[in-house]
């Protein structure tokens, strides 16, 4: 297994956070694991993306330009990376605020309203775990549920672990989307 | 017991790694993107555990200072630092190696020149292999690609200061320093009893506690004819470090046709280009220099014969190629490629320089 992904969006909404959870998810379940942020001037309100490549073998660049997965959390990165799909590959996107949908037919794209689902389990910072679900979906849970929990809890602080549940639902919720 | 995988960034890493190798003193002052070297330390605590010292000195020129004191006494001391910061180092890091102590520093590198950007860089290679600081004297110059390696540099980089009493570099890319990957620690190192440190550094300038004859630490010498023998003690030194210390990496050299040689993360992105031009059937070697000082010349000369260009790929405008030259003797095209100012070339851009520069000239 090796899966090529970059979950991008706005500073704020958890992008870099959500591929950190992906990572330890990964790191759980045995897998070489590489984590590289567009660390940068990025803040709340600018653009954020994370580059999470997890793999049964060495990995060997951390940087790509042609990913397995992107998630696109806003228009502007939907914009630059939806052409970087590999043929076959796989587009999240979050419809909110999108006017500019994708028009590729050589990929599998997904439109999830997260934002919206987020609303409904009624806690605005559970919106990565709920894209999170949709992206675990989308990749036909390769990652076992078991060891993204195990990967939640490694990279949380034992003070937010009480939060876990409420993750679990919001992952739960996300792929209930797809 | 074996020590458990963990996820960390490679400037996390680098402050375990000081902890657990017996590191005494780091001295250091922010600036990113390295900036999680000393936060990580702070957080970590470690003057409560093994009792290592962690300050955040005034400033960078401070803290090489500090380092310098402290290298003197013969404990085991670091600092560390990015692009603009190494460049405040230099004077300080020229009279350490001058004086023949032991120091560790890291660059984590950033674009500049001047104060730049933060992006990743590897415009340092010049101040770091060729002086940077005054006067004929060389650091051993350690690069790391991965954040495993971020650790084991540091027990390695300790190791060689000691052996050689002469400072060593670890030369790392703001990627490398930012990144996430696996690592596993070593087990904890002791750091070492004052006894011990006697034992192993006799010339340090400790208090004299056995009545020892004076130890004098100091890089002036006004007689010109005395200052030339320390320079031929310091050569002579180099020539060993160059026979005994030289490493690199090498991938499917063997039945390559082409070769390309990059340094740090870098060499990483030229792996996945490896493998993307494999899928063209266009077969390429690497060659990764792990000190690029002493340059791995012997290893480059060799992975070169007989293939039919060689690519070298930095994040600057061309600085290693120049010691790729030297090491490919014979009538090879040796090109550059490289991207400035913290942008990172992809594997892509990697296969496309090839076959500009090189495959279809």
């Amino acid at each position: 297994m090796k899966e090529e992904i970059i979950i991008a969006g706005f500073g704020g909404q958890g992008v870099l956070s959500m591929g950190k959870i992906l990572a330890y998810s990964g790191l759980m379940d045995d897998k070489e694991v590489t984590w590289m942020p567009s660390y940068g001037p990025e803040q709340r309100g600018g653009t954020a993306n994370v580059t999470v490549i997890l793999s049964d073998s060495k990995i060997s660049s951390p940087v790509l330009d042609r990913y397995d997965i992107v998630v696109a959390l806003n228009q502007q990165s939907l914009d630059k990376f939806a052409p970087k799909v590999k043929p076959g590959g796989t587009l999240i996107f979050d419809t909110n605020g999108i006017h500019n949908r994708p028009t590729r037919e050589d990929i599998k794209i997904y439109p999830i309203d997260a934002m919206e689902a987020t609303l409904e389990i009624g806690n605005s910072k559970a919106y990565n775990m709920v894209v999170m679900g949709a992206l675990l979906k989308a990749m036909q849970y390769k990652l076992p549920m078991e060891n993204v929990i195990k990967g939640l809890k490694k990279s949380l602080p034992e003070r937010h672990h009480k939060l876990i549940p409420l993750n679990e639902k919001a992952i739960e919720k996300g792929a209930s989307l797809l | 017991m074996k020590e458990e995988i963990r996820l960390m960034k490679g400037n996390e890493a680098i402050a375990h790694a000081a902890i657990r190798y017996g590191c005494d003193g780091y001295f250091g002052y922010p600036i990113t993107p390295q900036s999680e070297v000393l936060e990580t330390l702070e957080e970590l605590m470690p003057w409560e555990t093994t009792g290592m010292v962690v300050l955040q000195a005034e400033s960078e020129v401070a803290a090489i200072n500090m380092v310098y004191g402290g290298a003197a006494t013969g404990k085991c001391v670091m600092t560390s630092s990015s692009s603009p910061g190494v460049s405040l180092k230099q004077e300080g890091i020229s009279y350490i190696a001058a004086a023949s102590l032991p120091a560790l520093i890291l660059n984590v590198m950033r674009g500049g020149p001047g104060l730049g950007t933060i992006q990743p860089s590897q415009a340092d290679y010049f101040q770091a292999t060729k002086g940077g600081g005054h006067g004929d004297y060389h650091l051993i110059v350690l690069a790391p690609s991965t954040v495993q390696e971020m650790v084991d540099f540091v027990g390695l980089g300790f190791d060689l200061m000691f052996k050689y009493t002469n400072p060593v570099m670890i030369l790392a890319d703001g990627i490398v320093g930012q990144m996430m990957e696996k690592v596993q620690l070593p087990e904890q190192r002791p750091r070492r009893t004052e006894e011990e440190i006697r034992k192993q550094c006799p010339w340090a300038a400790d208090g004299r506690k056995d009545g020892r004859k004076r130890n004098v630490i100091t890089s002036l010498e006004l007689e010109s004819s005395k200052m030339e023998v320390i320079n031929h003690q310091l050569q002579a030194r180099y020539r060993e470090i160059e026979k005994n210390e030289t490493r690199w990496e090498e991938i499917g050299v063997e039945d390559a046709d082409y070769l390309i040689v990059a340094f740090g993360t870098i060499a990483r992105i030229s792996d996945k280009a490896r493998e993307l031009a494999a899928e063209e059937g266009i077969k390429v070697g690497i060659v990764r220099p792990i000190t690029l000082w002493p340059f791995p010349t012997e290893a480059v000369n060799k992975a070169a014969r007989g293939k039919k260009g060689v690519l070298v790929v930095e994040l600057n405008a061309g600085q290693m190629i120049e010691d790729v030259r030297l090491a490919v003797h014979d009538n090879l095209p040796v090109e550059h490629f490289g991207r400035l100012g913290g942008i990172i070339p992809s594997p892509e851009e990697v296969v496309t320089a090839l076959k500009e520069k090189i495959i279809n000239k």
